[in-house]
C-alpha cells in the first residue's frame, strides 16, 4: 500500500517536473523581470498580507459583535472593557426575541411577500426581456430606451402618486402594493440582464423549433429559459435581496402589525426594546441567518451579477 | 428570419411579421402596463399635485406655484439639501478610494484573496435595517464597540449620533462599511485588463506606480464613473439609517431629503408640497447624472470603437 502511494507521488511530481522543465526557459525570464526586487517583493506582500487580515476582522467586527451580543446576558452586553465572547451562550435571548413580539409572523409575512415579488419579477422580466430580446416589432427600440431611463429615476418621485394609486385601489394595509407592481417588468436592470443574456443564446436554435410549430411561449419555457439558468438565479438572488431588504414601501402601505415583514419587526424591537440590546440584537440575527445562508449558496451569482450590472439588489 | 427584415419588408407587411408584432407586443405587455400604471402615469399624476393643496381628509385645492415657492424659501428643504450633499461629498470619494484601493490589493499575489473578497463583501447581504441597529450600538458612546477601539489608541469617547457636528461624520463613516459592491466590480475589471499592456508598461520603465498611474487608472475610468454615478444617486437618497438610527436628528442633522419628503407626505400629510419636494430631488439627481456624462468626455476612456 505505501509503496503505492510514494509510487504515485513519484508520478505525480514527474508529471509536474516535465512541463515545469518545458517552460523554465520562459519562467527563468519571468523570474528575472522580477527578482530586481525579489525580497522587496516579498515584504510587500507580506505586509499587504498583514494589513488586509486587519482590514477585514474590522469589516467583520460590527456583524460579529452583533451575533455574540445576541447570546450575552445583559451584564455583559453592558460590560467595560468589552466582553466578546459571551461566557456560556445565553439562548434564551431567541426565545424572548420571538416571545416579545410576533417574530414567527413576520417571517412568514416576509416569505411570503419575498416569494411572490421575485416569482413576479423573474417571470415578467423573461417576457419582457424575450420581447425585446427576440422579437422584432415596431416601437421596441422606443419601449426599451424608455426601460432603460427608468433606472435613472429615483423612487422618491413616484412615492406620493404610487401610494394615491393604491389607496384609491384600497390597498393599504395589503401586500399587494409590495407585490403586483413587480410583476409588470419595470425593475428595469432584471430585464436588461435577462435580454443581453437571451442574446448570447444562438438563433439557430428556437429557428429550428419554430419550423416544428412550437410556439413562442413554448421556445420561451422549454429552449431558453432552461439555457438561462444563470441569468434567472442572478436575478432571483437580487430581486430576493431588494424585497427581503425593502423598508420604505412596508413603512408606507402596511399599518397592522401582523402583516409587517421582518424590517418593520425589527424596527420595533429597536424601539421598543431600546435597554435590551442582546434581545434587539437576536432579532436582527434572525433576519441576517437567511441572507448569510443564501450568500453562501449562492455566492457565484452575486458576484456575476454585481460584475455584469453593478447593482447589488438595494 | 433575416429575410422578413429585409429592406423593403416595411411596406409589405407579411402575415409572419404581423404575428411578431403582436408577439411582441404582448410579450412586452407587463412592461408597457407596469410602466404606464406604476411610472409614466404616476410621474404626470405627480406633476399635478405639485400644484395642489392636499391633505386626503379634505378635498384637494389648487394653489398655483405656492408650493413651489414655499420651497425655496422653507429653511428645513435647505437644510436637508445641504445634508444630503454634505454627506454625498465626502462620503463618495472616500468610498471609491477604498474599494478601488481594496481592489488593487486583492488582486495582488497573496493568499485567501477570497476570503478577504468574502469578508469585506459581507455587510452587503446585512439587511438595511439591521445594520443601521447594530450601527446605532457601535456608535453608542458608553457601550459602542467604535469608542472603545478608539480608546486603545488614547482617544477619548464622542457622542457619535448625539452631537449634530458628529453625526454626519459618523453616517460617512458608516457609509464605507458597505463597499463590498463597487469592490466587486473593480475587481471584475482590473481582472479585465491585458497582463501585456502592463509588462509593457514594465519593460518601458515603469514601477508599480508608474502601471497605476499610466496603464490600469486610464482603463478604469470607466468603471470608477459608472460606481460614482451609482453611488451619488445612492447617497442622494439615504433614508433607512436616518429613520432607524436618529429620525432625522440631533437638530436635524440628519434630516436628509428623502426623510423630509417621507415627512411631509405621510407624517404631514401634505401630498402637493411632498410632491414638489421629490421634483426637485428628481431634477437635482439627473441634472448631477446628465452633468457628470457631460465631463465624463475629458477624463473617461472609451476604447476606440464602442
Amino acid at each position: 500500500m505505501r509503496s503505492d502511494r510514494q509510487a504515485q507521488g513519484a508520478l505525480a511530481t514527474g508529471l509536474q517536473a516535465a512541463p515545469a522543465d518545458l517552460e523554465s526557459g520562459g519562467a527563468l525570464r519571468r523570474r528575472q523581470s522580477e527578482t530586481s526586487g525579489s525580497v522587496w517583493e516579498t515584504v510587500r506582500l507580506a505586509v499587504l498580507q498583514i494589513f488586509m487580515t486587519v482590514l477585514v476582522i474590522t469589516f467583520l467586527v460590527p456583524t460579529f459583535w452583533m451575533i455574540s451580543s445576541s447570546l450575552k446576558v445583559s451584564t455583559e452586553v453592558f460590560a467595560h472593557p468589552i466582553v466578546w465572547l459571551p461566557q456560556d451562550p445565553h439562548w434564551n435571548n431567541y426565545v424572548k426575541a420571538f416571545q416579545l413580539l410576533p417574530l414567527t409572523r413576520f417571517i412568514y409575512n416576509t416569505m411570503i411577500i419575498v416569494v411572490f415579488a421575485v416569482l413576479g419579477t423573474v417571470i415578467s422580466s423573461a417576457l419582457v426581456a424575450y420581447s425585446f430580446a427576440r422579437i422584432s416589432w415596431p416601437g421596441r427600440n422606443f419601449w426599451f430606451g424608455l426601460l432603460l431611463a427608468t433606472m435613472m429615476l429615483p423612487d422618491v418621485v413616484t412615492l406620493v402618486p404610487r401610494f394615491l394609486i393604491f389607496k384609491n385601489l384600497k390597498w393599504i394595509d395589503t401586500w399587494l402594493p409590495l407585490i403586483i407592481p413587480y410583476w409588470g417588468g419595470i425593475g428595469a436592470i432584471y430585464v436588461f440582464l435577462m435580454r443581453q443574456f437571451f442574446r448570447g443564446i444562438p438563433m439557430e436554435l428556437e429557428d429550428a423549433a419554430e419550423i416544428d410549430g412550437a410556439s413562442r411561449i413554448r421556445v420561451l419555457i422549454q429552449i431558453l429559459l432552461p439555457l438561462s439558468k444563470p441569468v434567472i438565479a442572478t436575478v432571483a438572488v437580487f430581486a430576493l435581496l431588494q424585497h427581503y431588504n425593502d423598508f420604505m414601501n412596508p413603512l408606507i402601505y402596511i399599518n397592522s402589525m401582523d402583516k409587517w415583514p421582518l424590517a418593520l419587526g425589527i424596527r420595533a424591537y429597536n424601539d421598543s426594546y431600546t435597554r435590551n440590546w442582546e434581545v434587539v440584537f437576536a432579532a436582527s440575527t434572525v433576519m441576517l441567518t437567511p441572507m448569510v445562508a443564501i450568500f453562501i449558496v449562492a455566492q457565484r451569482y452575486f458576484v456575476q451579477g454585481i460584475a455584469m450590472t453593478g447593482f447589488g439588489g438595494r | 428570419m433575416a429575410a422578413t427584415t429585409a429592406p423593403g419588408g416595411k411596406r409589405h407587411i407579411s402575415k409572419r411579421q404581423l404575428r411578431d408584432w403582436i408577439a411582441g407586443y404582448v410579450f412586452a405587455s407587463p412592461f408597457i402596463i407596469g410602466f404606464s400604471v406604476f411610472i409614466a402615469f404616476p410621474m404626470f399624476y405627480s406633476v399635478y399635485l405639485i400644484f395642489v393643496e392636499w391633505d386626503l381628509l379634505t378635498p384637494a385645492t389648487f394653489v398655483g406655484f405656492a408650493n413651489l415657492a414655499k420651497m425655496f424659501r422653507d429653511p428645513k428643504v435647505n437644510l436637508s439639501l445641504y445634508n444630503s450633499a454634505f454627506y454625498t461629498i465626502f462620503a463618495v470619494p472616500i468610498q471609491l478610494t477604498i474599494s478601488f484601493s481594496l481592489a488593487l490589493a486583492l488582486t495582488q499575489r497573496i493568499r485567501f484573496r477570497d476570503f478577504y473578497r468574502a469578508g469585506f463583501y459581507m455587510p452587503i447581504i446585512v439587511p438595511l435595517v439591521a445594520s443601521a441597529v447594530v450601527w446605532q450600538r457601535v456608535l453608542h458612546p458608553e457601550f459602542g464597540i467604535l469608542n472603545e477601539a478608539l480608546g486603545w489608541f488614547g482617544i477619548a469617547p464622542r457622542m457619535w449620533l448625539f452631537e449634530p457636528s458628529l453625526t454626519k461624520p459618523a453616517f460617512i463613516f458608516m457609509s464605507f462599511w458597505m463597499i463590498g459592491r463597487q469592490m466587486v466590480i473593480f475587481i471584475a475589471g482590473l481582472g479585465n485588463i491585458p497582463d501585456s499592456l502592463k509588462e509593457a508598461a514594465s519593460l518601458d520603465g515603469a514601477g508599480a506606480l508608474g502601471q497605476l498611474r499610466y496603464v490600469i487608472l486610464p482603463l478604469m475610468t470607466p468603471l470608477i464613473f459608472y460606481n460614482m454615478v451609482i453611488a451619488i444617486i445612492n447617497s442622494f437618497q439615504t433614508f433607512v439609517p436616518a429613520m432607524i438610527m436618529t429620525e432625522g436628528g440631533p437638530q436635524d442633522a440628519t434630516l436628509f431629503v428623502v426623510l423630509n419628503i417621507y415627512r411631509n407626505a405621510f407624517q404631514y400629510f401634505n401630498m402637493g408640497y411632498a410632491s414638489a419636494l421629490a421634483w426637485e430631488l428628481f431634477v437635482i439627481v439627473v441634472g448631477f447624472t446628465l452633468v457628470q456624462f457631460y465631463l465624463s468626455n475629458r477624463w473617461v476612456y472609451y476604447e476606440e470603437g464602442s
